[in-house]
């Protein structure tokens, strides 16, 4: 047991001065496949959180928001309409809400206004996100003014600064009160943008929308299991360009590897016939030699993986922004909270590590078994 | 010590370049005695050596190591037979580059998995014994010629083998250089070890030395001359 314990340790030590002999070829081996596998883990950790994030900021949304269609297009829920809703089984809260987009010219933007339903914002005031309040230079107390669509000019005083940490949901949000709202974007009372429903069973969400279908004929509910959909396939779609790139480097790491593994240098194909030749069993020979690429391809897993992981983490994936996102100017630092899923773990090693210690056994196999007698000649 | 009954040994068996190299051989290897092959280029000493050190199988025919036919073993007793029992010395050194001389002294070893603090300190005993000493950390490829062939018997006899094979000895070295490596064989002959060798240079194969000299042509024994072995196995 003590000579196999000492024969595996002097096995790892030749291993390790066998990979610092051939630095050269090994560090460019480690290097491009570092980058392979830090490529793909981006990809995989930044899409991963972000559905994960999109699904939970979903988690607080209405079960069900009913719009009004004129032409086709959305149009404001008139008077009358809130109340008429009144006796839908199931539904058990249902509110008009009051929210807009505003493009500020200054920082070529643009900004959700909302009006909260719960924690009103006192008049004249306003409650902004933490992106924007940085992108024009706010602090609480600053005075800001918008021009509104008529182009009246509108001031109003910063209250608050919503938390960074919301920061995907609230980065371009300003909370105003309802009646600024109304002022600012010329909707008369009892008017509101679209009217929310929560549904406590999800299995009536369905049937709450057919009513609403039938008895507002002009309008269109949007369930949020549909908009979770949407979400999921545009996140698929994004993910699939960055994936499609990602397969060509798969597929010259994949020749690159190969070509690396398959031709054993003459000058390791001498050293395997020495070893045995000296009296070292096959079964050594490539023993060593597979912890020599394991090795390097284990090295690399791990690197690449942590540095993915402090990209999309740290730097808040700031290489795949452009492609990635792209749906909103306000969104230079969001930082996403760190999910890891082992499943995508396992694929990933799965598809760099495997076969290049698949590629890497099969010449090192060839050469092991055939006969020393070569090292005579 | 060692038998060979019918030794052939063919390559490229069944194709249309098959070659016999060795066409039948008889001999007999006394232990603790030096033997040499000698023969022109081609005659197949190296072949014949190669199957004595388990490096390669015949064809056809016996090898008897003490008794035992090793011709049927699989892979793995020829693997262990070679390194308890052979040390070898290639024409070409065959160390392994960018290693120490003391690393490659120790290479044969590691498969044992013995302690290291002892094995560190017999592979620098042999180096010594070979005055090395003092090019012990330097890699093998920095080292003359002389140098490395030294190292490569120190790598031989890690083991405590009782056979030492070396091929070509002296092919690579200078008459001085020559000379030395004779003087090596006869320590080594003189603590009891068996070696077998090919040359076709006369200053090993006429050395008083050499207690058996073979001679090869065309993968046959020509002629053993074993009425040289005037000088008794010296104690
Ligand atoms: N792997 C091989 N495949 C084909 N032919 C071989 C192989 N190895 C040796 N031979 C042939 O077998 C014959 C004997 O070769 P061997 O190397 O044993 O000769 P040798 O007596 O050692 O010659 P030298 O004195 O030149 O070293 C040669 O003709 C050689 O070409
Ligand atoms: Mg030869």
């Amino acid at each position: 047991m003590n000579a196999w314990i000492a024969k595996q340790q002097y096995l790892i030590d030749f291993t390790l001065s066998s990979l610092a002999r051939r630095k050269a070829k090994n560090l460019g081996l480690l290097i491009v496949y570092t980058l392979i596998v830090f490529l793909l883990a981006s990809v995989m950790l930044f899409t991963h959180a972000l559905r994960h994030e999109a699904a939970h900021v979903l988690d607080g949304a209405p079960e069900v928001v009913l719009q009004r269609m004129v032409a086709g297009r959305h149009d404001l829920i008139p008077p009358g309409y809130l109340e008429r809703l009144g006796r839908i089984r199931g539904v058990q809260n249902k509110e008009g809400r009051l929210w807009g987009y505003y493009y500020d010219p200054v920082v070529k933007a643009n900004y959700t206004f909302m009006v909260p339903n719960r924690e009103p914002v006192p008049a004249g005031t306003l409650v902004v996100g933490a992106a924007l309040a940085k992108a024009r230079g706010l602090a609480v107390g600053n005075v800001i003014s918008f021009r509104s669509y008529s182009g009246k000019l509108f001031g109003f005083s910063v209250a608050r600064i919503l938390s960074p940490d919301t920061e995907l949901v609230s980065a371009d949000l300003v909370l105003l009160n309802e009646g600024d709202f109304r002022n600012f974007f010329e909707i008369a009372p009892g008017y509101f943008t679209d009217i929310a429903l929560s549904v406590a069973n999800p299995q009536e969400v369905r049937n709450v929308a057919t009513k609403l279908a039938q008895q507002f004929p002009d309008s269109r509910p949007i369930l949020r299991d549909e908009i979770l959909r949407t979400y999921e396939s545009i996140f698929n779609w994004r993910e699939g360009i960055v994936l499609a790139l990602a397969s060509l480097a798969i597929l010259a790491f994949a020749i690159f590897a190969w070509e690396k593994a398959s031709g054993l240098s003459a000058e390791e194909k001498r050293e395997i016939g020495i070893l045995k030749a000296i009296g070292w069993e096959t079964g050594d020979v490539i023993k060593m030699k597979f912890w020599e690429g394991a090795l390097v391809s284990l090295a690399a897993f791990v690197f690449g993986y942590v540095l993915a992981y402090l990209h999309v983490f740290h730097t808040s994936a700031m290489l795949f922004t452009p492609v990635l996102k792209g749906w909103a100017v306000l969104y230079p630092h969001f930082d996403l909270p760190p999910v890891i899923d082992g499943f995508q773990v396992a694929t990933l090693f799965f598809f760099t590590v495997f076969p290049y210690a698949a590629a890497t056994l099969v010449p090192i196999w060839r050469a092991a078994i055939t006969d020393p007698d070569s090292v005579m000649r | 010590m060692i038998e060979l009954t019918d030794i052939r040994k063919a390559f490229n068996q069944g194709r249309e370049n098959e070659f016999h190299a060795l066409g039948g051989i008889d001999l007999q290897l006394p232990a603790q005695r030096v033997t040499a092959l000698r023969g022109p280029s081609g005659s197949g000493k190296t072949t014949l050596l190669s199957i004595i050190g388990c490096l390669s199988r015949p064809t056809s025919g016996r090898v008897r190591l003490k008794g035992q036919d090793i011709s049927g073993l699989p892979e793995r007793f020829l693997t262990d037979i070679r390194r308890q029992t052979f040390g070898f010395v290639f024409q070409q050194f065959n160390l392994i580059k960018g290693l120490s001389a003391l690393e490659n002294v120790m290479l044969p070893a590691y498969p044992l998995g013995g302690d290291w603090r002892e094995l560190h300190e017999k592979a620098q005993r042999l180096l010594g014994d070979l005055r090395l000493s003092h090019r012990r950390e330097a890699r093998v490829e920095w080292l003359s010629g002389g140098e490395q062939q030294r190292v490569a018997i120190a790598r031989a006899l890690i083991n405590d083998p009782e056979i030492i094979i070396a091929d070509e000895p002296t092919a690579n070295l200078d008459t001085a250089l020559s000379m030395e490596f004779m003087a090596i064989l006869e320590k080594l002959s003189a603590s009891g070890k068996t070696v077998i060798l090919t040359s076709h240079d006369p200053l090993v194969v006429d050395s008083s030395i050499v207690h058996q000299v073979v001679d090869m042509r065309d993968g046959r024994v020509v002629r053993q001359d074993t009425t040289r072995n005037t000088m008794e196995s010296p104690a």
